[in-house]
């Protein structure tokens, strides 16, 4: 048989460069992280038709359902699918962009990167903010 | 001199017996979720502190009652490709990788699945 390549490992041969090595630049922290929040959002759509299905059942189901939410965990991991889903919209629709053929400048595509950051993060704490705002001090309907 | 058929070439499909679908779906399920997801989360917002028979009511309003219905779906088909694509890069053991994109279409018509029947329910019910 011949030499397996995978070993024993040869002294002094070069090996190419893995993802490690390198400084990240920011186009690449959007990249994984759109991935990242495309499974969060997965998982949280579970959130979704369980608050449906809840509802549709009465309150029996419904009221644990809101307890559920509104507990500690609960809040975190609402507030965590609320970024993700963000996240994933603005970021998204910078990829429908690149689609299309825009933006590609290495420059461009970095400050598309910050401004997706800096816009996904403001946007989910204005809807936490406003939605405490509404539970707490705000107009009764 | 080429063996493949007419039909073959015209089709433009390699070994992998398809083409750009997957790609095209993901982004036209992607440009038809940049208004629903926005909808969804501003009615969501909308929401937040009402009883429950007035988030019934919601979504038990026609139009609401469609948007949602549409939310669902196109998010469950953008999701479940979304995925593929992530077991697919990820899980190079054939097996689990038949196993995991099996689970995947699973999970996806049972999510969607049973929020449609919740929402038909509220809406007979």
């Amino acid at each position: 048989m011949a030499d397996n390549p995978q070993s024993p490992p040869l002294r002094g041969r070069p090996l190419s460069p893995h993802l490690s090595i390198y400084k990240w630049p920011i186009t690449m922290a959007t990249s994984i992280t759109h991935r990242a929040t495309g499974v969060a959002i997965s998982m949280g759509i579970i959130l979704v038709a369980w608050g449906l299905l809840a509802l549709a059942s009465g309150p029996e189901l419904y009221q644990p359902f809101i307890a559920a939410i509104a507990s500690p965990v609960g809040l975190v991991i609402l507030a965590g699918f609320l970024w993700s889903l963000i996240y994933h919209f603005l970021n998204g629709i910078r990829h429908l962009a690149w689609d299309l053929g825009y933006g590609f400048e290495v420059s461009t595509a970095s400050r598309s990167g910050v401004t997706v950051i800096a816009l996904s993060v403001l946007l989910a704490l204005a809807v936490l903010g406003y939605a405490w705002w509404a539970l707490h001090g705000g107009v009764r309907r | 001199m080429s063996l493949e058929t007419p039909l073959h070439r015209v089709q433009g499909l390699g070994s992998a017996h398809s083409g750009v679908r997957h790609f095209w779906r993901e982004r036209v399920t992607a440009a038809a979720l940049i208004p629903l997801s926005a909808w969804f989360v501003v009615s969501v917002m909308f929401l937040v502190g009402q009883t429950e028979g007035e988030v019934a009511a919601y979504f038990q309003h026609p139009w609401n009652a469609l948007l949602m219905a549409l939310f669902v779906i196109v998010a469950c088909v953008h999701m479940m490709l979304g995925l593929q694509v992530v077991i697919d890069d990820y899980v190079h053991r054939p097996g689990q990788r038949i196993v995991l994109l099996l689970f995947n279409r699973a999970f996806t018509w049972i999510v969607g699945g049973l929020s449609l029947v919740a929402l038909l329910r509220l809406g007979v019910g």
